[in-house]
């Protein structure tokens, strides 16, 4: 293990998630107003139709998977007596299926951004910049998983990719067992890492509000004009009498 | 025990509508004249029979707004629950792109000045805002104002498709009227039930229907669920934006900038007190001819002392009180009964109402050589010409010719009456009788609905003092916040960082004190004026650009 095993995979590790955790505290704390889909429905919809459907579906499925494979040991799925076989062939198969939809997705999407024209010219060189590192990030996982399971022999990530993952939530990072991972899946995982430290600045802040309570909130809102809980409080000095 | 609210409301009289929009112009000016929401009317003024604005809105088959029974008999959003939106969340089907609205432009005014001599005078071409390559105007917010095109855009009108085809054929002759519309500051608003983030709410003190721009995140679904298409979508903010009902100046007690600034006085607002927990149960009627009558039930009577009690018990400030009994709308709605909700039938228990128009019947009678302001005559009309009451019953009574024939021969009666009054006649009492009022009342709706005076067209209680210093937006921003300083818009270019303040005017006189080289004209307006704090009377300073001074 030297440094650049350590720097790669214990420095930038906890570079990113903090970033990541307190640039998104820091964006909701300032930020709220830029937090939106921005969604560019409004200019285009067919083309929308088919690709972000494919897109978000594929995604959520990916990280579906991606939980499954990192945070769930090993030891666990054997213990409820899922055999290795079986979990790469269910991993594989729905991997590669959700793989392929988000790719087909982010393609028409991608191609939709830069040939219709209010869409672009609605696009910002931040949207472009998280883009290119999404796009990279979803391309090397891929690449990773047919290189080693279609073109290679298998490879089991959960016997070093995951341990490292979960060691670095337990304050316990184990550089060594990445190092040696197959090239593409460290690329994949630094591209992330850098897709995630960018995260809270760009537009991708949307997934963290997705509006799950919808499902269980009265239809209604009712609102008092008094109750700023939830709009921007007061500012520093301004507080209204009676609140201490 | 009732749950009572007040609710600030609207009624318009649309026979004085002369189409001149002056309230939509004036409304864009004030509220959106930005960047993202060109194409954005709050308020809007449509010709009807017509496709509306955005085109053909009021066809539900189509784009699914509003509330439907469903098969249990209980109310469901009609296009579709709250699983079915957030499946669809990634691309809305049912959301109306840009060109269901009107693409917006601007023109190459450079042009004129910039061109190189020649023989040929140079023409400013329109450039379309949303890509900003040369366009063709194609449509617009009232491309068919005055009928303009009506043989081939008025059959899409899906109120005039509902009407028989007898009717169709013979509407171009006989029937054109004016409809301005803003939000419709719903009892039951779809469009808040639509919201997955819960950004839209509804104001518990006085009803009002607002977006929380800072929890709205975008996913579009409020557009789809009004049924009137009043909740917009800002393209550049990516968050939805809708009519306010100017509660700026509704708080400090002066009328919307659309109703101030109308100049045949037809707009009424004040307050309603209505039960809140009646109002799901009331939006549930089976039959939706009921749905007037149902509305009408859910709205208390201000004078009723145990109305009065409950309201007290809710919180209602006695002042608040003193305006509901006073409400120009309460009087028009129940004591005249000549006011109308536009499209019950959605079951959003709409709170802008209409006064429908006389005048299509009235100009029929004198076109074909009759007495127009006869009794007898008009309220022949009323029944004979069954083309305006049945194209107004599909708008504001969900089809039933009833409560519109009862309206328009009430207008006839007050005409009828009004007149022999004005030639020195003796009063008839038995108009009046003949529509089951009394002439003192018709007169106390004359004065209402044709003098129309400011205190009694518009009775608007102030929000409370105690709450006074949140009404206000005091120079307390960053003193760098002027545009291009470096204090403007967030870290992420225009959509970020914090909202515009709501006072517009702060943000310029801010800019002009800021940026003026001038100490001596430093608090000067030169050409900026916000009407949103104008109550109408003179010329506030900056209204007309200064003089300049001889030397």
């Amino acid at each position: 293990m030297n440094a650049l095993d350590v720097t790669l995979w214990v420095v930038a590790p906890y570079v990113s998630l903090t970033v990541f955790v307190l640039g998104h505290v820091w964006r909701y704390r300032y930020d709220k107003f830029g937090w939106t889909t921005r969604s560019s429905q409004m200019y285009e919809s067919r083309l929308l139709r088919i690709g972000s459907p494919l897109f978000h579906f594929g995604i959520l499925v990916v990280l579906l998977g991606h939980i499954g494979g990192l945070v769930i040991p090993k030891s666990w799925t054997e213990a409820v007596g899922v055999s290795e076989e079986a979990y790469h062939i269910v991993a594989v198969v729905l991997g590669t299926i959700a793989g392929v939809c988000t790719v087909a997705g982010m393609v028409i999407l991608i191609y939709r951004r830069r040939t219709v024209g209010p869409v672009f010219t609605a696009t910002t060189r931040n949207d472009k910049l998280m883009y290119a590192l999404l796009a990279l990030t979803i391309l090397l996982g891929l690449a990773a998983t047919v290189m080693a399971n279609i073109v290679g022999g298998g490879y089991d990530y959960r016997t070093t990719i995951s341990p490292w993952f979960r060691s670095v939530f337990y304050l316990q990072p184990e550089a060594s067992l990445m190092a040696g991972a197959p090239l593409l899946f460290k690329l994949h995982a630094l591209s992330a890492l850098v897709l995630f430290a960018a995260w809270p600045f760009t537009r991708l802040v949307h997934m963290l509000t997705a509006p799950v309570g919808y499902l269980t909130r009265p239809y209604i809102v009712y609102r008092s004009r008094e109750d700023v809980a939830g709009s921007r409080p007061p500012r520093r000095g301004w507080e209204p009498i009676g609140r201490p | 025990m009732t749950r009572v609210m007040a609710q600030l409301a609207m009624v318009m009289n649309l026979d004085k509508c002369i189409g001149c929009h002056t309230c939509s112009v004036t409304c864009k000016q004030a509220w959106t004249n930005r960047a993202g929401t060109e194409y954005v009317w709050f308020n809007n003024v449509e010709t009807r029979p017509g496709q509306g604005y955005p085109r053909t809105y009021q066809d539900q088959e189509k784009w699914k707004g509003g509330w439907e029974l469903g098969k249990n008999g209980r109310l469901r959003l009609k296009a579709g629950g709250r699983l079915r939106k957030l499946l669809t969340i990634f691309a809305n089907p049912l959301m109306p792109s840009i060109n269901d609205y009107y693409e917006p432009w601007t023109y190459d005014y450079d042009r004129l000045f910039s061109a190189p001599v020649s023989e040929d005078t140079p023409v400013a071409r329109p450039r379309s805002l949303i890509t900003g390559e040369p366009t063709k105007i194609r449509w617009s917010a009232n491309w068919d104002d005055n009928l303009a095109g009506a043989p081939e855009l008025a059959p899409a009108d899906p109120v005039l498709r509902k009407v028989s085809d007898e009717v169709k054929l013979e509407f171009e002759r006989a029937f054109m009227f004016y409809l301005p519309r803003i939000c419709e500051h719903c009892l039951n608003p779809s469009c808040v039930a639509s919201c997955p983030s819960g950004a839209m709410y509804k104001r518990s003190e006085d009803g009002i229907v607002l977006v929380d721009q800072d929890r709205c995140r975008g996913w579009r679904m409020c557009v789809t669920g009004c049924p009137y298409k009043k909740v917009y979508f800002n393209h550049r903010t990516g968050k939805a934006e809708k009519c306010t009902f100017c509660y700026p100046r509704v708080e400090v007690g002066i009328p919307t900038v659309c109703a101030e600034t109308c100049v045949g006085r037809l707009r009424y607002i004040g307050l309603i007190l209505y039960d809140a927990d009646r109002v799901a149960e009331a939006a549930s009627v089976k039959d939706e001819k009921a749905l007037l009558e149902a509305q009408k039930s859910v709205m208390l009577d201000p004078h009723d002392p145990e109305v009065i009690a409950a309201a007290r018990e809710s919180g209602i400030p006695e002042d608040w009180l003193e305006a509901a009994r006073r409400s120009p709308i309460h009087k028009l709605i129940f004591e005249y009964g000549v006011a109308l909700p536009l499209h019950p039938e959605y079951r959003t228990m709409p709170m802008v109402w209409y006064v429908p128009p006389l005048s299509p019947v009235v100009d029929v009678l004198t076109n074909t050589g009759h007495d127009g302001e006869k009794a007898g005559n008009l309220f022949g009309a009323i029944d004979a010409l069954r083309i305006p009451i049945g194209y107004l019953a599909e708008i504001f009574s969900a089809g039933d010719p009833e409560p519109v024939r009862a309206v328009l021969r009430r207008l006839a009666a007050m005409r009828a009456y009004m007149r022999d009054i004005n030639l020195g006649r003796e009063r008839d009492e038995s108009i009046a009788a003949e529509v089951g009022m009394t002439g003192a009342t018709i007169e106390e709706m004359y004065r209402l609905l044709a003098i129309a005076a400011y205190d009694e067209r518009y009775v608007i209680p102030k929000a409370h003092a105690e709450q006074g210093a949140k009404l206000e937006e005091l120079a307390t921003g960053c003193s760098l916040d002027y545009e291009g300083g470096p204090g403007m818009g967030g870290p992420f270019g225009e959509a970020s960082g914090g909202p515009a303040p709501v006072a517009v005017e702060n943000f310029h006189a801010l800019k002009e004190r800021q940026a003026t080289d001038d100490l001596g004209r430093a608090d000067e307006l030169r050409g900026r004026v916000n009407l949103l704090n104008w109550d109408g009377k003179g010329t506030p300073d900056g209204l007309f650009p200064k003089r300049k001074e001889k030397p």
